[in-house]
């Protein structure tokens, strides 16, 4: 190699790249740099051997390990499973009753029961089981189809208006638009059910609703409008509105007969995580 | 390559450059030819010596290691269900024990109490007496000299082993440095070994370790502290103080005349020079430039050259020296524990005095008593029952049926101590419909509920308001006691009535 200049100022040699008479300075890597990259090296070789590494025309090379994150995965998960196959047997056997007063149970179905919530049932519920307007609120007092356990636990299985054929069903008829009443009598309907929850309403339309109340209502909210849990069928003199309580969003229920749909959650999660859930629905607070 | 010129040579008569012009005989040492990137480091071979401050180190030596190696064998009876170990991190179920004390997390404020008054200590120590924890105590002091120790047994004194590092690699040399190295190895798995004891329960995880049967982070805490052990201890030693310690730089901030250190007296040892014996000592110095002190170093410093950064205060250079005063027949103590402002106080006529009591020590003093106070009384009216309330945020209130309001919080009751409890828990404050305790049921006045012994038991309570004023949220407490009415916790929250605007 041809002997290279060396730049007098600063001792080092230079590359022989020279621009408007500035020469550039051939400054050498730092030892210790250069023996981290040389260790990355051989480092790369031995891995090479050990973990798979080079793609072939059929696969790749497995390496001397046989690693892959597939099977880590696999096995994390049947560890996962085994680790609480206990706990889930003793859910699977305890009686939704037992659980409640078993604390150690309940606590392991309350943290089952929360991720699941979360995974499942948030999206409609809201991450809080706060619900929304179309969406029932799984806090308060108040069910459709009963809040025991045993009731949420049956819910949660067969869903409302699945397509399970175990499913709770029900469907509030669309009046209006089906043409069974005309938008006089909704009107008046509408007026009528404001009555019923206690809030002051049009005295002549009450009185002109109350036979239409009778005739097509009652069969399923009852005489009172107290509703019918067997039929699915809301107690209309609560504060609670799961299409909105003013007039207009009455009058608009009566008219289209709105009707949510949850799905049946018996095919998707295992009687043992439906269990956990329906333990954490009910310590939401509204439990029955 | 030294640039200073050694210490009281008279200068040479500078040559002339030029008729008038003197010649200077400086030397550029930063010049591109003399600069080096990288400083090797020269090997440091320490004179083993005999004397006070040799067997104070010995005897440290001996009571730090012990403690760091014994600690987590101490049995401490807590009784059924709890450890069994005085010392213990329990990460596994978040409690830390040390003899009758067991910390949970949330009380980690204990810890960092605790790391307050260590350095604080370590401030009002290093005020007082120098940098008696670098020379004695740190784990880097107490580990390379007991590697220097073995290196010495093995090897022999500094002399043979400047000797043996030069001699050709005979079968005799590689036999020695082979057995060294593998006894360091094993003080330093010895280490690593004691180390993860402190997290595991000692025997049970002792037996673990022999067969074979102790999880792979224990055998990787072991590797690693091995290898910096040996590393550290073994081959690095002076250069983690030198280098890597941010403690040498934050002394030399904090440090004053006043502090004791040793201090070479170069008020009489100056001059130095040889000495033979029969001349007289009038009108020169005590030092007579035999260089012990500098061989017994060992961080390879020359403590004539006053207080310096790499200096530990460890204090053989004093044995080295009296050794020699001793056999020169002047009195000892020509390098000793003193204080600079001494040694200027004899340079001016004047009587050496000691300065313990200065406003730096008498701070440090005060800081140190008082985070010291401020822990013992926390630690003994330490609560042993505990309680958190977290109101629901989501949904942060719901309205029943016929319009009453209800908030849920998420209670965690803590009974700390070794026996299953029963608490009384009562929510006051707020005129409730109802309080219904999930699990419980519907309670009024103060409910007994069983909570197991060193255990967390979370509660949810609905509290319900009837017609709650929608203007402002509400305050209640809730209030948790034992039984006997010696101990009790009151946690405010509030009851918030709607969207409140």
């Amino acid at each position: 190699m041809a002997k290279r200049e060396v730049d007098e100022v600063s001792g080092t040699e230079t590359t022989g790249h020279e621009w408007d008479g500035i020469k550039e300075l051939d400054t050498p890597m730092p030892k210790w740099w250069l023996g981290l990259f040389y260790a990355c090296i051989v480092w790369a070789i031995g891995y090479w051997v050990v973990y798979p590494a080079w793609p072939t025309l059929s696969g790749y090379t497995h390496g001397m390990l046989n690693h892959s994150q597939r099977d880590d995965v696999t096995a994390n998960v049947a560890a996962l499973k085994s680790a609480r196959s206990v706990k889930e047997a003793a859910l699977r056997d305890a009686s939704l009753a037992d659980i409640q007063r078993n604390p150690e149970l309940q606590q392991f179905a309350m943290a089952a029961g929360k991720t699941l919530f979360g995974d499942n049932c948030a999206p409609c519920h809201g991450a809080g089981g706060q619900g929304a307007r179309t969406y029932p609120n799984l806090n308060d007092d108040v069910w459709l189809w009963g809040g025991k356990l045993s009731d949420i636990q049956h819910t949660i299985t067969v869903g409302i208006r699945s397509t399970s054929p175990d499913t709770r069903q029900s469907q509030m008829p669309a009046f209006g638009h089906d043409g069974m009443l005309k938008p006089a009598e909704i009107g008046d309907l509408a007026e009528y059910v404001v009555h019923l929850s206690g809030r002051p309403a049009n005295a002549k339309a009450v009185r002109r609703a109350t036979k239409l109340f009778a005739d097509n209502c009652a069969m399923c909210h009852g005489a009172d409008g107290k509703g019918n849990r067997s039929m699915g069928a809301p107690n209309l003199t609560d504060n609670e509105w799961l299409y909105g309580p003013n007039r207009e969003d009455i009058a608009d229920q009566i008219t289209n007969g709105h009707g949510g749909e949850m799905p049946t959650w018996g095919g998707r999660l295992s009687p043992e995580e439906i269990k956990a859930l329906a333990v954490y629905v009910h310590n939401l607070g509204g439990g029955e | 390559m030294d640039f200073l010129p050694p210490r009281n040579d008279a200068f040479s008569a500078p040559a002339m450059a030029a008729e008038g012009v003197a010649r200077s005989d400086a030397v550029a040492s930063n010049s591109a030819a003399n600069r080096k990137l990288f400083k090797s480091r020269v090997p440091i071979y320490p004179k083993e010596v005999d004397g006070l401050y040799r067997n104070l180190k010995w005897a440290m030596m001996a009571i730090t290691l012990s403690i760091y190696y014994l600690t987590p064998w101490l049995r401490w009876n807590r009784g059924p269900g709890a450890p069994g170990q005085a010392v213990l991190v329990d990460l596994a179920h978040e409690r830390l024990y040390f003899f009758f004390i067991e910390i949970w997390p949330q009380e980690v404020y204990y810890i960092t109490g605790l790391l307050i008054m260590a350095a604080v200590s370590l401030f009002l120590i290093n005020a007082l007496f120098g940098r008696l924890w670098c020379g004695y105590s740190c784990p880097q002091t107490v580990w390379t000299d007991l590697f220097i120790w073995v290196e010495t047994r093995i090897e022999g004194d500094r002399a043979a082993r400047i000797r043996l590092a030069a001699a050709p690699w005979t079968a005799g040399k590689v036999a020695k440095r082979v057995s060294k190295h593998a006894i360091w190895l094993l003080f330093a798995v010895g280490t690593g070994g004691a180390w993860v004891f402190y997290f595991n329960d000692a025997p049970t995880l002792f037996h673990q370790l022999v067969t074979g049967a102790a999880s792979l982070g224990n055998y990787a805490a072991i590797a690693g502290l091995a290898f910096t052990t040996y590393s550290l201890g073994g081959l690095m030693r002076e250069q983690v103080c030198t280098y890597m310690c941010p403690w040498p730089r934050i002394q030399a901030a904090m440090t004053d005349t006043e502090a004791l250190g040793v201090t070479y007296r170069r008020d009489r040892g100056e001059p130095r020079g040889p000495h033979k014996k029969g001349q007289p000592w009038e009108g020169r110095g005590s030092c007579i430039d035999c260089n012990q002190c500098v061989a017994a170093c060992p961080m390879g410093i020359d403590i004539r050259d006053g207080a310096q950064l790499e200096c530990i205060n460890c204090g053989l250079c004093i044995d080295a020296c009296d050794d020699i005063m001793m056999r020169i027949e002047l009195p000892k103590g020509l390098i000793a524990f003193d204080t600079e402002a001494n040694v200027e106080r004899r340079l001016a006529g004047k009587p050496a005095r000691f300065r313990f009591l200065r406003p730096r020590t008498a701070l440090y003093g005060g800081i140190l008593v008082l985070v010291a106070a401020i822990m013992l009384l926390t630690l003994s009216f330490r609560h042993t029952l505990d309680l958190d309330v977290m109101r629901d945020r989501n949904p942060n209130f719901v309205t029943l049926a016929d319009g009453a309001i209800r908030n849920a919080y998420t209670l965690k009751l803590m009974n700390r101590t070794g026996q299953a409890r029963t608490l009384t828990l009562s929510v006051n404050g707020i005129t409730a419909r109802s309080v219904n305790v999930i699990g419980v049921g519907d309670v009024k006045g103060a409910v007994p509920l069983v909570v197991d012994a060193d255990k967390v038991r979370t509660l949810r309570v609905l509290v319900t308001v009837a017609k709650p004023d929608l203007a402002a949220s509400h305050a209640l407490n809730f209030t948790l006691g034992d039984t006997n009415g010696k101990e009790s916790r009151n946690v405010a929250a509030i009851f918030v009535p709607g969207d409140v605007k």
